[in-house]
């Protein structure tokens, strides 16, 4: 092997990817939060919407769960502006690309966690005379949430990793910021090493935060 | 519009090369991911310990990075590969690691009473695998996996950043002679769409027939 | 003439980590007797009874079925048998249990062949024809074919009660067999399992019904807190024996219901 792992070159430049880690959890905290509204609101037109209207938001959700997220990516950027008169740049549409991919996920999540809130609540709420609005703000949502919280999760820590993608249109997250290290320093094993590390770390980390928020709001049953 | 159906066949060519890829990432992917599974399951704790963290690992991180890494980073230690093999190693490890947590959920699920009954009638431990265990594992399984295969055609997108010709880098190809990326991109996002969505209607089907072995 | 119990369990000790479970208890069936444990929850019934067909192991004392111990190699030290061993053994066993455990992807008839031919080796017309004479005798013939998704649960645990029969053990184990059904469908199980004692079949049962306890048992068994706390014939425990608390505090939940 006559390869010497060096990585001061890769400790040099450690604030791009530093600065390209907190760039991704922006982007995939945007995402969700953007995505969250998107999904919250098509599931809760799902459950009370007749069949054309489910079956538009079915096609949303298939369309996009069946298409890879490079191609989505690249149809934002690239192919959007040609119809829509809007100039871009590269950040803003892989935020906007993300977004849709989450809402379409995350659709189906509050659909299923809707349809898990038990029965025994919601005639509950019926007994006590609340509105059917009244029972989706008061008891459904707030159940709905709760269950769904650890799909929430995979969610997230899955939409940082996608973040990734977001370096084909230089957008400077981790990623990005890996290959500039190895296209500056040629430090190939070194960066990929670092970079790997730094994504698992905040992966596993992110993954014990959000399981503390989860125990908070634990729906005991 | 006449160059995009003139670009036809060299779309159809990055679409078999896309399938191509797929094919072989599910297939290999299988093998080793269902042996990986076994061992997790069944195996001694260093083959468990060892399996847990490889397949954590390798799920914890992008797919993009794992394949930048396995085609940048092995050739430096002397193994180098083609783009090709590269991007097939590095899907088929992410997919195996999928298909390690299909196959310990398939398991997983498959209730203790099972085991317990197969014992009382007095089968042995590979008998009781053979006749009790793999029929129920393999029809809980087969939902999910098939269904999990779309994300191995989704992530053969990527190969075409290592300059693999798939469908991908076709579509961008043509793109980059007729400037239309517009329609272009709808067309592969059809193509892809056909592909995958036939996949998980196949696993709906398949988990619906299967569901009287869930009690 | 001294009658060689068919399972003999001598100061049988388990504990699951700090729990002490079964606490050194004595317990023996004879071919052909019909003997029930009853007990509160915790007592340890269900425990000992896995340990007869070495589900669990055991910690301490012994647990001979026709003489040969179960579970372990005879002599002074105690070593694990083999598994090859151990399926022997649990192969003179059979077991009937509280959630059924029908193997789903298997019909009613299948359920029943796959030990008769796997374990006691019968060719498959052999193996047919015993699976379908048991599943008669259940008064289910006409379900051979079914799947355990399409049987009712009374029919879904003849079918383990046919299942475990039919491997001729020498002790069947019932695990609260009908505490999982459905009020309605336990007469049909336990008319079965009263058939079953008629002709002979030794059994140790565990039961919360303790109706069918009295009727059907040649001895009752009371278990407190890991221990046998009585023994005797059904009229005997039922009418209060020697003055036993633990007894009459179990016993006074169901007098006055249906007995």
């Amino acid at each position: 092997m006559g390869y010497h792992l060096n990585f001061n070159l890769v400790w040099r430049h450690f604030d791009k990817l530093l600065n390209g880690l907190v760039l991704s959890l922006e982007l995939a905290l945007l995402s969700i939060l953007i995505g969250a509204v998107i999904g919250l609101t098509l599931a809760v037109w799902y459950v009370s919407a007749g069949r054309f209207a489910r079956g538009l938001i079915s096609g949303y959700v298939e369309v996009i769960r069946n298409v890879p997220l490079l191609l989505l990516v690249y149809l934002v950027f690239y192919g959007l502006p040609t119809v829509v008169n809007i100039a871009y740049d590269a950040t803003t549409s892989f935020v906007l690309t993300l977004s849709l991919y989450s809402g379409a996920y995350l659709v189906e999540v509050f659909r299923s966690g809707l349809d898990a809130v038990p029965r025994g609540q919601i005639d509950a709420g019926r007994a006590i005379g609340l509105t059917p609005i009244q029972r989706l703000a008061y008891v459904r949502l707030p159940i709905m949430t709760r269950i769904s919280l650890p799909a929430l999760s995979n969610t997230f820590i899955s939409l940082f990793k996608d973040t990734s993608i977001a370096s084909v249109i230089a957008v400077p997250e981790l990623t990005f910021g890996a290959q500039w290290i190895n296209n500056t320093t040629f430090r190939i094993v070194e960066v990929y090493l670092v970079v790997t590390t730094i994504y698992l770390i905040a992966g596993y980390m992110i993954l014990l935060l959000l399981r503390l928020v989860e125990r908070r709001f634990r729906v005991e049953r | 519009m006449d160059q995009i159906v003139y670009a036809f066949p060299f779309l159809l060519q990055g679409l078999w090369t896309t399938i191509l890829v797929s094919a072989i990432v599910v297939a290999l992917s299988l093998v080793i991911g269902a042996a990986l599974g076994v061992g997790l399951v069944y195996g001694p704790l260093p083959v468990r310990l060892a399996v847990r963290i490889l397949s954590d690992c390798v799920r914890g991180i992008p797919i993009l990075v794992l394949i930048f890494m396995v085609y940048y980073g092995l050739p430096p230690l002397g193994l180098r590969l083609d783009p090709f093999w590269a991007a097939v190693a590095a899907l088929t490890l992410f997919k195996a690691a999928q298909v390690v947590e299909y196959v310990r959920g398939a398991i997983g699920s498959i209730p203790r009473g099972q085991m317990e009954a197969g014992k009382a009638i007095g089968l042995i431990f590979s008998d009781r695998l053979r006749f009790v265990i793999f029929p129920q594992a393999v029809r809980r399984f087969l939902p999910p996996w098939i269904n999990g295969v779309t994300d191995a055609v989704k992530g053969s997108a990527l190969v075409s950043l290592l300059g693999v010709v798939d469908l991908m880098h076709a579509i961008n190809q043509v793109i980059g002679r007729t400037y239309e990326p517009l329609p272009l991109y709808l067309l592969g996002a059809a193509l892809y769409f056909a592909i995958n969505y036939s996949l998980s209607s196949f696993s709906r089907v398949l988990e619906r027939r299967y569901a009287f072995v869930r009690e | 003439m001294e009658v060689v119990p068919l399972l003999a369990i001598e100061q049988l000790s388990k504990s699951f980590g700090s729990n002490e479970v079964l606490k050194s208890v004595d317990l023996s069936v004879s071919a052909g007797e019909v003997v029930t444990i009853i007990g509160p929850s915790g007592s340890g019934k269900t425990t000992l009874l896995r340990c007869v067909n070495f589900l669990e192991f055991y910690d301490g004392g012994s647990i001979r079925i026709d003489g040969s111990e179960v579970g372990f190699r005879d002599g002074s030290q105690r070593r694990r048998r083999t598994e090859r061993d151990l399926a022997r053994m649990r192969a003179e066993t059979g077991m009937v249990f509280q959630s059924f455990n029908l193997f789903p992807h298997l019909t009613a008839e299948q359920n029943v062949t796959l030990g008769l031919q796997q374990v006691r080796g019968k060719s498959r017309k052999d193996a047919r024809d015993t699976a379908r004479h048991w599943l008669a005798r259940v008064g289910l013939e006409h379900k051979a074919g079914s799947l355990p998704s399409e049987l009712s649960g009374g029919q879904q645990q003849r079918v383990g009660i046919a299942r475990a029969v039919a491997m001729e053990p020498k002790v069947l184990l019932l695990d609260e067999i009908t505490s999982a059904l459905d009020p309605e469908l336990v007469g049909e199980v336990l008319d079965v399992v009263t058939q079953l004692a008629a002709d002979g079949m030794t059994m140790l049962m565990v039961t919360h019904e303790i109706a069918f306890a009295r009727d059907a048992s040649h001895r009752i068994v009371f278990m407190a807190d890991g221990r046998v706390s009585a023994e005797g014939s059904p009229d005997h425990i039922m009418s209060g024996a020697d003055g036993n608390d633990r007894l009459e505090a179990f016993l006074s939940r169901f007098r006055g219901s249906r007995i």
